[in-house]
């Protein structure tokens, strides 16, 4: 007790401390190397900031309904669209002398800039042109009328103008007797109408093809087993000919009926005009989707914008892929970079498993070692070529040849597909895989194996159940790496598999279900073909952004399923400390 | 733990003093003591004239001793002395090690373990390793203690259980965990792996326990429940411990062995060497004058 008194008379008598001050060169803490440093992390970070704030600004802002500005020209024409960007440039001379003295003034105090706005006028079929450029100059008045409308249309892009007539089966009305809700109504049942002749054709004569093509070529199967004489392949004609009959009869069926769909979906037609007046009648089926663009209010606005997003994800592309969705691309860089990662992680762990388990540690262990990392630098086009070379010609020529002989010439395994490129892109992504793994393996603390010899396992029981659960979270950041890599990857695939459209998923309802010898569609290929092989690249630039969005989600997506096993993973190993 | 064993802890003792060699061909004398304590059974494991080599440095010069069967030897010696490889010699251990070579003879019930065509994984089945520093494996404490047996390909649950209880009573751990045995081993404080180790070492029912500083890692409490632990399973199995504990070797051990540089010193009853060493550098060594 005494104790604590005396402690606090001293405590309350002591002095406030007072804290010392002190400094050291700067070069002596190392200060500039910290700032060197700092700076190129900084730098590091605001070029994947900007990178990403890039994509993430375009990719979400490009599906967000713009309103429509009808610019009246001094030539007296009008130009109506969507404000695409605006920029400054030098007009020449040319174009300066047809200028009044007014405008030229201007141009003048400008320093010779000129501003002018691309336009998204749509309306190709009729005008011949998607965009326009209209200089500010020109412009003698700006509006935003409530009844031009955005019509994206299933042929010929976007529309933009107003609704002239509506002709429901002969009955003609003017919008304002049918009113908006009312053609919203009539443009459902059209497009629902619209899907089922889709669904008619694609599906269920598509079913009816590929049966009657699998008979033939079972015909041809037999021929070329037993000869064109022989009483099996008699026998098998006969049968398969009753069968292609009824099956024609299926046909014609399916096709009449999609042709009587279509032919009452003719009679709901719109007549649509510009904004010079031109006049264009179109079905109604063939409007995707249309609103009123300077009359829409907020969650209007969000409901078309959650609507392009949904038909994006979720639809086959149109318009040489500049418009609808992307569906197909989506799904197969998805099997594609799951058939790698399956072909890639047995390879790479076994390969490593040998390299630092059982090989005896030498030169050529060593040798092996370095040409497996250095494969990490070839060109990724390289392994397409030898893609094409090795696995489409050499091995899927093979396998042609001795399993389907009875499509021959034209080639089923013996040109790029999907299992060839995920074959080569596993190629490319084994050595990270091994080295990772050899990591993770070295990394297992020796006392773990000894204590399992010690039990009396074999080498075998020791790596199965010690050595492989512990070095798993390795071989699963090696495995994360190897996934982004390769569903990036984009040259490689040009070669062996990818194309602009592919008619049929690699995954459907036809036996046998996986076709791993189809050629798909790839995201990364994708943006490649929209943003630069397109006819219409203004018109692709928007879905680059969002479709260079879409892979980096799935990517993160793909990853952070990876990360949050490999996590798992390594909670079993926490806690060894004590 | 059933007291089966057919040998009574102390039975060697007593007969063995200055019975040298308990009647086997007399070894090589010179400094060494060989005034050991024999069991009525005789010796399990026989080093003879053994050499260890890593790469060009030799670790073990010239040992030659016998372990002798149901009794606990303690192996003693500064640091770097080579205990270690030589107790990781018994089980072949060093197999793991490249550039290893050796020269000399151990046998184990007189079959030479360095023979052509000897199964490796056969002979340490009939030992159980106890590490200096805990091991166990990233699984659930019933996983650890039965892998002898899953190594074995022995699925029976039955068998598994009855093996699992046994060990775990056996190595002092049974009370502590019987109700968590599915929880993970890494869960467990130090002193409790160290036994789990333990019983892991012998769930397979080896004839030999081989332990490498089983308590360097342990508290007092946790050092003297192992301690008992050995005491109790003296007569059960053959011990050979490593430690660096002085009073643990006196208290634990029927006999010692005290090796200095790779040199087998002196071995004999652990009374006589902690009590009246024949040769000096063991009396330094024990009082703790070594320099
Ligand atoms: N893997 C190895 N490679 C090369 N030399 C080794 C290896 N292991 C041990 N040695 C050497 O062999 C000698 C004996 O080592 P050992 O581990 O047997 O000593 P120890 O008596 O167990 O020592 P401690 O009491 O410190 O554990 C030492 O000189 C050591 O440097
Ligand atoms: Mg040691």
């Amino acid at each position: 007790m005494t104790a604590t008194v005396e402690k606090d008379t001293i405590r309350s008598e002591a002095k406030p401390r007072s804290v010392r001050k002190y400094s050291a060169d700067i070069s002596a803490m190392g200060e500039p190397f910290l700032w060197g440093l700092g700076g190129a992390l900084a730098f590091g970070i605001i070029l994947i900031v900007g990178f990403l704030a890039l994509i993430f600004w375009n990719g979400f802002t490009t599906f967000w309904p713009k309103p429509i500005e009808v610019v009246t020209i001094t030539d007296g024409t009008r130009v109506a669209g969507e404000p695409f960007r605006s920029e400054q440039y030098r007009p020449g001379p040319e174009i300066l002398s047809g200028l009044t003295d007014d405008q030229r003034a201007e141009i003048v105090a400008d320093e010779g800039f000129v501003g002018r706005t691309l336009y998204r006028t749509g309306n190709y079929d009729v005008t011949g042109e998607d965009f326009r450029w209209v200089s500010n100059f020109q412009v003698t008045d700006r509006a935003y009328p409530k009844d031009f409308f955005f019509f994206e249309r299933q042929e010929w892009g976007a529309f933009v103008g107003t609704i002239a007539s509506i002709d429901l089966n002969g009955r003609k009305l003017s919008l304002e007797e049918l009113t908006l809700p009312g053609l919203e109504a009539e443009q459902e049942a059209a497009r629902d109408r619209f899907d089922e002749v889709h669904h008619i054709e694609r599906t269920d004569i598509g079913n009816v093809n590929h049966e009657i093509n699998e008979l033939r070529l079972d015909l041809r199967r037999a021929a070329l087993r037993h000869g064109e004489g022989s009483p099996e392949y008699q026998e098998l004609q006969q049968s398969n000919e009753a069968r292609i009959a009824e099956l024609q009869k299926d046909y014609l069926a399916l096709a009449n009926q999609a042709r009587a769909i279509k032919e009452e979906d003719r009679k709901y037609r719109i007549t649509l005009q510009t904004v010079n007046g031109e006049e264009k009648e179109i079905a109604i089926s063939q409007i995707v989707r249309f609103y009123a663009a300077n009359d829409l209010s907020f969650f209007e606005k969000v409901g078309v914008y959650l609507s392009r997003w949904g038909e994006f994800v979720s639809e086959e592309p149109r318009e040489a892929n500049t418009e609808g969705g992307i569906l197909p691309a989506i799904f197969g860089t998805v099997v594609m970079t799951m058939l790698m990662v399956i072909i890639v992680a047995p390879f790479g762990v076994i390969t490593a498993l040998y390299l630092r388990e059982y090989a005896k540690q030498g030169r050529l262990v060593t040798i092996v070692r370095i040409s497996v990392n250095n494969l990490a630098g070839v060109p990724s086009i390289v392994y397409g070529v030898f893609g094409v070379g090795f696995f489409a010609y050499m091995l899927g020529g093979s396998i042609d040849a001795l399993f389907y002989p009875e499509r021959l010439p034209s080639p089923t395994f013996g040109t790029g597909g999907i299992l060839w490129s995920a074959l080569t892109l596993a190629l490319l992504t084994v050595p990270v895989v091994i080295v990772a793994t050899e990591e993770a393996l070295s990394a297992v603390p020796r006392s773990m194996r000894e204590g399992s010899l010690a039990c009396g396992a074999s080498k075998w029981q020791t790596i199965k159940w010690i050595v492989l659960p512990r070095a798993m979270p390795g071989v699963m950041t090696g495995l994360i790496l190897a996934m982004a890599r390769g569903a990036g990857e984009v040259a490689p695939l040009m070669l062996i598999g990818v194309v602009k459209l592919a008619p049929e998923l690699p995954i459907d309802g036809f036996f046998p279900y996986v076709h791993l010898e189809r050629s798909f569609m790839h995201l990364g290929f994708h943006i490649f073909d929209v943003g630069f092989q397109s006819r219409n690249s203004e018109a692709g630039k928007p879905m680059v952004f969002v479709t260079t969005l879409l892979l980096i989600g799935l990517i993160v997506l793909m990853n952070s399923s990876a990360i949050y096993v490999r996590n798992r993973l390594k909670k079993k190993f926490a806690g060894s400390q004590f | 733990m059933s007291d089966t064993a057919t040998l009574s802890p102390t039975s060697g003792i007593g007969s063995g003093k200055g019975q040298a060699n308990g009647g086997r061909p007399a070894l090589p004398t010179g400094e060494t003591n060989y005034h050991f304590v024999t069991s009525p059974e005789g010796s399990v494991i026989d080093v003879d004239k053994f050499n260890l080599w890593y790469g060009s440095a030799q670790a073990l010069y010239d040992i030659s001793l016998s372990f002798q069967k149901g009794l606990v030897t303690a192996l003693i010696g500064p640091s770097g002395c080579g205990k270690s490889t030589l107790l990781r010699s018994l089980n072949r251990m060093n197999d793991l090690i490249d550039n290893l070579s050796i020269d000399g003879n151990v046998t184990i019930g007189g079959h030479d373990i360095y023979g052509p065509g000897v199964d490796v994984i056969a002979l340490r089945k009939r030992m159980g390793m106890v590490f200096q520093k805990p091991n166990p494996f990233a699984m659930s404490i019933y996983d650890n203690v039965v892998y002898p047996l899953r190594v074995d390909g022995i699925s029976d649950r039955r068998v598994l259980d009855e093996t699992c209880e046994r060990a775990l009573r056996g190595s002092a751990l049974w009370d502590e965990v019987k109700d968590r045995l599915k929880e993970s081993a890494l869960g467990m404080s130090g002193g409790q792996q160290q036994r789990l180790c333990i019983a892991r070492a012998i769930a397979s029912d080896p004839e030999v326990l081989l332990m490498d500083e089983p308590c360097s890692a342990l508290d007092p409490i946790a050092t003297a429940k192992i301690e008992e632990l050995i005491d109790e399973l003296r007569g059960h199995y053959t011990m050979i411990i490593v430690t660096h504990n002085m009073q643990q070797a006196g208290r634990v051990s029927d006999n010692t062995a005290f090796m200095y540089l790779g040199r087998l010193i002196e071995y004999g009853k652990t009374e006589t060497i902690f009590t009246a060493p024949q040769v000096p550098q063991t009396r330094d060594y024990v009082t703790g004058r070594f320099g």
